[in-house]
């Protein structure tokens, strides 16, 4: 839904920006091209890692190793698999759901969401590309440090 | 075709390995093909209009206009304009480096940038819609209250941590 959002309203950029300047057009496509081809590499090695990854760690193993450990070394647990594994959101909040339901604390799977979103160890060749080895290695901790802070308010809210 | 091979290398290591786990645990190894090339078809899908985006982004708004929304004197207007663009995105958080890439080369400022990353990560407005309808209102907003001055946080400390010449360097590279 709001894939074809995202289509529609590039695809009318692009008409406009056709009617405004052929050969601005142009190049800005062969700009879009040229970016994307830079960047198909390492995006390809990581859908095969995500893909491997999450063949071993399918959510019925996440449901294991969050759902049953519960207290710190859960959530230790739970932000290192959030960390390394990257779930796109409408497989992970049923994911998470499915956890609360089955008994894992709020806690873990706020942890857990929050590290799979802000944290990510296999894309961080990528980030390191546009952003250096330094910037993306301290967004990263200072990320996996505040998912704990995350969790934590969570955890007073819906305790 | 010797530069194709050598760029793609980690991409081709990966294949053989996935290859030799198809192998010896054939159920595992096919399970990760078929993730694998869900997950392409889901990238290939959603990528298009991001990088049309960029492309026009990076041919149509000129550089001093960039200064002038995101750059250094650009103040709370800039973060705003950060956290909406961040905000609006759908696609996975990759898709967004290359668009920072972008916003560096224009002259936005490194603050701002961090901004967008962490707004794009956690803040996308479809997927905090889809928080709430499966994890219920209370969880996405305590999430969403926490993660708004988090990000800046993040944003904050990640830049103080950096000097000069290491934030040069990411500009000369973007």
């Amino acid at each position: 839904m709001f894939t074809v959002l995202m289509y529609i309203v590039a695809f009318s950029f692009l008409v406009l920006s056709f009617v405004k300047d052929k050969k601005k057009t142009f190049l800005a496509l062969k700009k879009a091209w040229k970016s994307f081809e830079y960047i198909l590499p390492q995006l390809l090695a990581i859908l095969v890692i995500i893909g491997i990854m999450l063949a071993v760690l399918s959510p019925e193993v996440i449901s294991e190793l969050i759902g049953e450990k519960s207290g710190w070394l859960g959530m230790l647990m739970a932000s290192l698999i959030g960390s390394v594994t990257l779930i796109p959101g409408f497989v992970a909040f049923p994911l998470a759901s499915a956890l609360l339901k089955s008994g894992a604390g709020f806690m873990q799977i706020a942890v857990f969401i929050s590290t799979l979103m802000m944290v990510g160890i296999v894309t961080i060749p990528l980030e390191i590309k546009y952003f250096g080895k330094k910037t993306a290695i301290l967004r990263n901790s200072i990320a996996f440090v505040f998912s704990f802070i995350v969790a934590i308010a969570i955890g007073v809210v819906l305790r | 075709m010797k530069m194709l091979l050598k760029r793609y290398k980690y991409f081709l290591g990966l294949v053989i390995i996935n290859i030799v786990v198809y192998g010896l645990y054939p159920s595992v190894g096919q399970k990760s093909i078929v993730i694998t090339w869900s997950n392409a078809v889901e990238m290939l899908s959603i990528i298009p209009p991001i990088f049309i985006l960029l492309g026009l982004l990076d041919v149509w708004v000129q550089r001093e206009t960039m200064i002038k929304l995101m750059g250094e004197k650009s103040g709370i207007f800039g973060i705003l304009i950060a956290f909406f663009l961040g905000s609006a995105a759908a696609g996975p958080l990759y898709a967004a480096f290359p668009i920072a890439g972008v916003l560096l080369q224009k002259g936005s400022k490194f603050f701002n940038v961090l901004i967008f990353i962490g707004a794009w990560s956690t803040t996308k407005i479809p997927m905090l819609l889809f928080e709430a309808s499966s994890m219920g209102w209370k969880f996405m907003m305590t999430r969403l209250v926490i993660d708004i001055p988090g990000i800046m946080l993040i944003a904050y400390v990640t830049e103080r941590l950096l000097n000069e010449k290491e934030k040069q360097y990411v500009y000369d590279q973007a």
